[in-house]
């Protein structure tokens, strides 16, 4: 492993926020965490970065000169330009100068905001603002960039621009954090690692998450919910049985990775 | 079936732009319809428009067949954006306000938020107050329910039970019109309405709205090199695992990649209904 964490746990007072989690960030590759709210995402981007201290367990990352990192809330600031923006970020990194200006050209161009330079950050939209956020991460280049919730209440074209922009950062040899609330993510990654109350519940390729489902999953098309663990999708049930014997009347299914997260949370929430 | 909300070239401008632009649309009786669109595309102010909340420049808005008054609205339940719940108060105050508010008596208070009944609303956590603002909207029996991007940062399993809630009042003959910006929640309404720049782009079920739009698939021996080909050409190429997906055709595709000795193997696959919704709401390229 180049970086990650390694059986890492964070405490906050005697709340236990992160429990126990490892997770490796290599280069060239997406790592991609899938969690609700209060799952512990944050946590687990900033013990990756170095913003809250361990308890137990070890987090390995490179100089902080390294790495980028887009926080879950703004990431820019509101009453700088789009130029300042940068500037003031490429300052913090020492990318000044000609470096500056070529670099500030190229992702501006990228994404999209290279006739916007004199905006103010405020004035962009939601998605502008997330995409300004991860270009000043990645103005140095780093060869960690870790994003939280970089698309979360960006609409889905925003959101495939800014995976383009994501994606070719890993293409480039990037090692790539980013959680997610929007469990369809999860299949632009090549690794995932799924969060629910602090502890990770699944990890893998988004294949190997699918493949491991134990039990068996079937649909049952009925107005009234079928007994068992099950779950509406669409004007049907989605009903998951353990033991691999599927009631009477559920037709199997081939678990879908939506499926598999539920039922992940479900085995979790069991073991609880 | 019955249609509750209507919409008959519905518009609305503000100075030079029509934020709606001559939509029409129905929401019926049992029927889940998904609104989408990109930000800005005119969603909340369509809703707003559908409650009375906005006064139509041209066209009209009808909730049961007239228009939006207070006792029509008695009989939708809204949830917005931001849940439009009282922080300062608990969660059995907001409760007794909201019934009040829709003169609908003193209901019980469902088990699922009671446990919570004396704490500020505003010291819940996200996914409590979403709970929160479902059942109050759901408390007063409501024929049409809207929801704005109910779901928003909410896990797998939570998410998954507050559609059950949408899918039960839709089984009890309640209509839904609900926005979102997630796919998979967008591929378990029945039908789809898709905004771009206040007008309606595209409609029906989501088998439909993908239409026979295809992508082609990239399989080779090495997808950040095919990434960078294909990116540096200016195609939309979306990432999964190791496979690229891209718009375009496969002889464009594969003449790209010609002569890189990436092993490519291509394939044409349907869209996915995400793809579909960029295809349908990109400006067309500049060049």
């Amino acid at each position: 492993m180049r970086w990650g964490l390694e059986n890492a746990s964070v405490k906050f007072g005697s709340r236990l926020a992160l429990d126990r989690v490892s997770l490796a960030a290599e280069p060239s590759t997406i790592r991609v965490v899938v969690g609700g709210d209060g799952a512990g995402k944050s946590t687990l981007v900033r013990a990756l970065v170095g913003l809250v201290r361990l308890c137990q367990g070890d987090a390995l990352r490179p100089p902080k000169r390294q790495i980028g990192y887009v926080p879950a809330s703004a990431g820019l600031y509101v009453d700088l330009t789009v130029k300042e923006n940068l500037a003031f970020s490429g300052s913090a990194y020492g990318v000044v100068g000609s470096q500056l200006a070529e670099r500030s050209a190229e992702l501006l161009e990228r994404i999209g905001l290279n006739d916007a330079t004199e905006r103010l950050g405020g004035q962009l939209s939601g998605g502008m603002q997330r995409k300004l956020a991860v270009a000043m991460a990645l103005l140095h280049r780093p060869s960690l960039l870790v994003l939280d919730e970089p698309t979360t209440g960006v609409d889905p074209l925003s959101r495939a621009e800014l995976w383009r922009l994501i994606s070719a950062t890993a293409a480039a040899g990037t090692a790539v954090v980013a959680t997610t609330t929007y469990v369809e993510e999860a299949h632009r990654a090549s690794k995932v690692t799924l969060l629910e109350q602090g502890r990770s519940i699944a990890t893998g390729s988004p294949r190997d998450i699918v493949s491991a489902v134990p039990g068996a999953l079937g649909v049952v098309r009925s107005k009234a919910q079928p007994g068992g663990l099950s779950w509406r999708w669409g004007t049907a049930w989605r009903i998951w049985a353990p033991s691999g014997e599927l009631p009477e009347g559920a037709e199997p299914l081939q678990a879908g990775f939506e499926d598999a997260v539920i039922i992940a949370a479900l085995v979790d929430q069991e073991k609880v | 079936m019955t249609v509750l909300a209507q919409a008959r070239r519905l518009t609305i401008r503000f100075g030079a732009l029509a934020a709606v632009d001559s939509v029409d649309l129905a929401v019926e009786g049992g029927e889940v319809v998904g609104l989408l669109g990109a930000n800005g595309a005119g969603k909340t102010t369509l809703i707003r428009l559908l409650l009375g909340l906005l006064r139509p420049s041209g066209g009209e808005a009808l909730l049961f067949g007239a228009l939006p008054s207070m006792d029509t609205r008695r009989r939708v339940g809204y949830v917005s954006q931001t849940l439009g719940l009282y922080d300062d108060m608990t969660v059995e105050e907001n409760w007794t306000f909201t019934s009040a508010a829709f003169g609908s008596g003193r209901p019980a208070m469902p088990a699922s938020i009671s446990a919570s009944s004396d704490e500020l609303v505003g010291t819940l956590p996200l996914g409590v107050q979403r709970r929160v603002a479902f059942a109050v909207a759901f408390s007063h029996g409501p024929e049409l329910l809207v929801l704005d991007e109910p779901t928003s940062g909410v896990g797998p399993l939570s998410r998954a039970r507050l559609w059950q809630d949408v899918r039960d009042s839709a089984e009890h003959g309640t209509g839904i019109l609900v926005t979102t910006h997630n796919m998979e929640e967008a591929a378990q309404c029945d039908r789809l309405v898709v905004m771009v720049g206040g007008r309606v782009a595209a409609d029906g079920t989501v088998a439909e709205v993908i239409a026979s739009r295809t992508v082609v698939e990239v399989v080779c021996d090495d997808w950040r090199k095919a990434f960078a080909v294909l990116d540096g050409a200016g195609l939309v190429v979306q990432v999964q695992g190791e496979v690229l997906r891209v718009p375009g055709s496969t002889d464009q595709v594969a003449a790209l990649l010609s002569g890189h000795d990436l092993g490519v193997r291509l394939a044409v696959v349907p869209a996915n209904l995400e793809e579909a919704f960029v295809s349908i709401v990109s400006p067309p390229p500049r060049r």
